[in-house]
Order: C-alpha cells, then sequence, then structure tokens
C-alpha cells in the first residue's frame, strides 16, 4: 500500500492536462476523473479511478456494496479526508480547491444518506443550497412542486418529519433549483416506493432533456437501466468495466456476474 | 405585610426582580457560548474575559475619551467582536479538526492573558461606571424603589436575547448556521463558505459577551476580575439548557437567574450554590441537558 498523503495532492497522469482544454472541449466534458486515489484516515479507498461524463450525458456507476461508489462522489466533493489524482469538473482542476468552491462551479450533490436537516423545516432544506454564480437553466421551484407536490405541502413540517420517501424527493429537489448542471446522485432509488422511484425517473429524464449531465451511483441495476446513457462497474475501488447503453444486451451476462445478481 | 413561608412578599419581590436582572445577563453570556458551541464544538474559555473587555471597554471609552454610554453601548460590542473575530481566524481555525481541548487550553489561556493585562493597567479594585443620566432615575414600585437602569438593561438584554434567537431560527442566515450546527462537511459541499460562517459567529458570540459587559457596567463595578467571577456559573448554566442550545440557554439563564435570587432570601448561604447542585441534578437525569439533545 502506497503511503497517505496528508492533503489533497493534483497528480496528473501523464498525456493529460486538463488546464489546457480549449474553450470547446470544456463545454463537452461536465467530469474528468484520472488516476484518482482516495483516502479515509488509514483506509485506502480509491485506487485509480478513470471516468468521464460528457456534457449531458447521463452516467451510472454502478458495484457491489463497498466497490468505492460513494467514495467516487464523496471524493469529487472534498468529503473524503485525502486525494490523489485529477478531477477536473468543466475544464477546472478541484483537488486542491477548498470544498465550497466545488459547488459553485456547478456541481449538486445529493448524498446517500440524505441529509436532511432535522432542525430545519421542510422549505429551509430546500432553499438552503446558494444558488450556483453562472446559473444554468435549472427547473423553477414551481416545476419541482409540481413534479413533487408533497414537498409544497409538507413546506412547514420539519425535514426529518417527512417520509423517507419525501426526505429522498426533498434531497434531490433542493439541488436541481440551484442552477448547478452537474448532479452526483448516491443511491437515491433506495429503499423508496415504486411509485417514488417512478417519479424521480421523471425528474431525471426532464433533466436530461434540459442538457443537465448526471452521474448516478446507484446499486439498483433496473432503475438507472432506462436513464443512463453509459454504466461504469467498480470493483474494490477500481473501474473495471464500462458499458455503453447500446452493448447492454451483449454484455448482460458479464454485468450479472459483476454484480453478483 | 403579608408573608409567604414567613419571608415578606416584598422581600421576595425585590429579589425576583433581582434575579430576573442578573438572569438575563446569565442568557445574554450563555447564548453566546452555546451559538459558538454548537457550530465549533468549542467551548471558549475566553468569554469572560470578552465579558470583561465590554465592560472594561464602556469605562475606558468615558474615562479617556469622553465617550457617553450610549456610544460604548454601540463600540464595545463591536470591538470585542473584532477581538473575537481575530481569535478565530489567526488562533482557532488552525485547531480545527483537532481534539476540541486544544482549543478549550488555547481559550483558556487567551482569557488569563487578557486579564492579566488589564489587571496590570487597572488594578484589582474595581471602578464604578455610572448610568447615563436619561436613566439615572429610580423607580417606586410602593414594595422597593428599582433603579431605571435595571429596568432598561433587563428589557434591552431580553430584546437582543429574543432577536438572536429570531435571527438564528427564522432568517436564512440562521438556516445555514441550523444546518452548520447539524453536518459541517455537507453545508459546505453545497457550496456554503463554512469558514467564513464559523468566523462570523465566533465574532457574533463574543460581541454578545462584549454587550452584556457594557450592560453591567453600571451595575457592578468594573474591574478585570468581573469575567472570570461570573463565567463559572454561565457555563454550569449552558450545561442545564443543554450544549448548543439556542433556547435552553436563554431559559435556563434566566430561571437560575430567578432561582439564585430566591434561594438568597429562603436560605441566603446556598445561593452561591444552587446553580451547581442544579447542574448536577440535571446532569443525573438529563445528561445532555434540559433542552439539549442526545448525540
Amino acid at each position: 500500500m502506497s503511503p497517505t498523503p496528508v492533503h489533497d495532492a493534483v497528480v496528473r497522469a501523464p498525456g493529460i492536462d486538463p488546464g489546457h482544454h480549449s474553450p470547446a472541449s470544456v463545454e463537452a466534458v461536465a467530469l474528468h476523473i484520472r488516476d484518482l486515489h482516495a483516502w479515509y484516515g488509514d483506509s485506502h479507498v480509491l485506487h485509480g479511478v478513470n471516468l468521464t461524463i460528457k456534457s449531458g450525458e447521463t452516467i451510472c456507476l454502478l458495484g457491489r456494496n463497498g466497490a468505492g461508489r460513494t467514495t467516487t462522489l464523496r471524493a469529487v466533493m472534498g468529503l473524503t479526508s485525502a486525494r490523489t489524482g485529477s478531477i477536473s469538473v468543466f475544464g477546472k482542476e478541484v483537488i486542491g480547491l477548498p470544498r465550497h468552491h466545488v459547488a459553485r462551479l456547478g456541481v449538486g450533490y445529493c448524498p446517500e444518506e440524505r441529509g436532511i436537516f432535522a432542525s430545519l423545516t421542510t422549505q429551509e432544506n430546500f432553499l438552503l443550497p446558494p444558488d450556483v454564480p453562472a446559473r444554468f437553466e435549472g427547473l423553477s421551484i414551481d416545476e419541482i412542486h409540481e413534479l413533487f407536490p408533497n414537498l409544497k405541502e409538507r413546506a412547514r413540517s420539519p425535514g426529518t418529519r417527512l417520509s423517507g420517501g419525501e426526505q429522498q424527493m426533498l434531497a434531490v429537489a433542493r439541488i436541481f433549483r440551484t442552477g448547478a448542471r452537474l448532479l452526483l446522485l448516491d443511491e437515491i432509488s433506495e429503499g423508496l416506493a415504486p411509485v417514488i422511484v417512478q417519479a424521480l425517473g421523471r425528474a431525471i429524464k426532464e433533466l436530461k432533456k434540459r442538457g443537465f449531465s448526471v452521474l448516478l451511483a446507484e446499486q439498483n441495476f433496473r432503475f438507472s437501466a432506462n436513464l443512463a446513457d453509459r454504466f461504469y462497474v467498480m470493483e474494490r475501488g477500481k473501474i473495471v468495466l464500462e458499458i455503453d447503453r447500446s452493448e447492454l444486451s451483449d454484455k448482460q451476462a458479464e454485468l450479472k456476474e459483476l454484480l453478483g445478481v | 405585610m403579608t408573608e409567604i413561608f414567613g419571608v415578606p412578599v416584598s422581600l421576595l419581590l425585590g429579589q425576583l426582580l433581582l434575579g430576573l436582572l442578573n438572569g438575563t445577563t446569565y442568557a445574554m453570556l450563555s447564548l453566546g457560548l452555546a451559538v459558538i458551541f454548537g457550530l465549533m464544538d468549542e467551548v471558549n474559555f475566553a468569554h469572560g474575559a470578552f465579558f470583561m473587555m465590554g465592560a472594561m471597554f464602556a469605562w475606558m471609552g468615558g474615562q479617556y475619551f469622553h465617550l457617553s454610554f450610549w456610544w460604548m453601548l454601540l463600540l464595545a460590542p463591536l470591538l470585542v467582536g473584532l477581538v473575537g473575530l481575530l481569535v478565530e481566524r489567526l488562533m482557532l481555525r488552525r485547531l480545527r479538526g483537532m481534539d476540541p481541548i486544544y482549543g478549550l487550553l488555547l481559550t483558556f489561556g487567551l482569557a488569563l492573558l487578557i486579564e492579566g493585562l488589564f489587571r496590570t493597567f487597572f488594578g484589582v479594585s474595581g471602578s464604578p461606571y455610572n448610568p447615563p443620566e436619561l436613566l439615572s432615575g429610580v423607580l417606586n414600585l410602593g414594595f422597593m424603589y428599582l433603579p431605571l437602569y435595571y429596568v432598561f438593561a433587563m428589557v434591552a438584554s431580553v430584546v437582543v436575547c429574543f432577536g438572536t434567537w429570531l435571527l438564528i431560527e427564522r432568517t436564512k442566515l440562521g438556516s445555514y448556521l441550523r444546518a452548520g450546527t447539524e453536518n459541517p462537511s455537507l453545508v459546505q459541499a453545497f457550496g456554503i463558505n463554512f469558514p467564513l460562517l464559523v468566523m462570523l459567529t465566533f465574532a457574533f458570540g463574543s460581541a454578545l459577551a462584549g454587550l452584556a459587559g457594557v450592560l453591567s457596567a453600571p451595575i457592578v463595578q468594573v474591574s478585570p476580575l468581573m469575567g472570570s467571577n461570573l463565567i463559572i456559573v454561565v457555563f454550569a448554566i449552558v450545561v442545564i439548557g443543554g450544549m448548543g442550545s439556542v433556547m435552553g440557554a436563554i431559559v435556563s439563564g434566566l430561571a437560575l437567574g430567578v432561582i439564585e435570587a430566591l434561594a438568597k432570601v429562603v436560605y441566603a448561604p446556598i445561593s452561591s450554590t444552587v446553580v451547581f447542585i442544579l447542574m448536577a441534578v440535571v446532569l443525573t437525569v438529563r445528561p445532555a441537558g434540559l433542552f439539549g439533545k442526545e448525540k
């Protein structure tokens, strides 16, 4: 095992220089991760992840529990204790940036544990994440309320009084409105009633139409099967398989083997 | 004269009012501590020194610059807030992520340092600070004569406490603060400048202590020791209310001022210990404090 770096360090893979993208390619790539290693304290969780999301693409990160999906998302947001490698968001390197600068580049993050604040009302939770400076045409508050009517009805109740499904809606709804154009959604279909999963699916399709880039980390292949353009499969902190939507039926067996279903 | 349990009602009512007055000082001090603790998990041992600085600044402003009470009511908390801001930015911030014991030691050292500095220059004997002319009258309540200034200090403290509560519970900035208290890293991942929020919160809590100091200046003797005499009681109050609970700090501050005063009437020797007895009882029954949530 390599020694744990104390601080974030940018180590660029040979031949890749995210600093010299032409403006067109900056717009074309939402997220570009190269040789990403990440740690929680002493435990080395990611072992060289490579992943690219083109602008407007929806990507699904699959893998068994503990494969490193959640950690990949957390590493992008600066929520691991150390990172090396390169993560560029719309052409800007984020390793080494203060944590609150990542969201301002246009990234919305929905954590696996949902992160609804108990001391805030539903409405306060909804309005908490600040708008992204260079706003992308996101969903308006009215549109979000149309997608998830429960959030409007329960605006005044404390966030944690909501049902699990409503909390999940709230956790995604609050990043739909900020103008972020890259959404990192961790396990949003987990443990929810089919009706709610369908509502979330409709919301993501709507965002796709508007040119959002989406990274879904999912254990539930069925939820993402209809939504994603490409699939990455992770195992032991690495990407082990990349599948295009068109190859899905050919690689069915390989996928099942890796996911253990 | 009517009596309750052998105590004249007039004496009881008088003590009750004085207790409320003390209670408002406690409430403002414990409120500042609670807000800081909630967001930073940091016990600010310099809080008493900030309180003392508020009173000393008010006195110095009058003594050396002939600035009125009203000017100092505004300037002293701002100055103390600025000191708090620098303490956070230059020192406490470097300790973030480390065991809170380091911050505790740092602020404890700072408290000793600040107090020592003021003692060197001003001694320990204390100086009187007169209330402003406008408030120098006395109200005749029938059962006691109540200085007008006491009424002002009480009302001002209650207004500030309630205003702070509104700020935290009802505004957007307050929602950042509450969310940051629950989950700082997620709040920062949303793009909120958490380090700035912490710095401003620490400055605000310090300014509250400074304001409590100015308001107390015309009531007690202004002296470099006035903070350390008071702060231990205030720590006990914060523990009783529940570490980090805003409402808990306000309510238990007021309540304990009154309880302390009533204890003085019933059995005087116990009045200085009653807060600590209550703290022990509360910790036994509800370890997180009356308004605190179990973590």
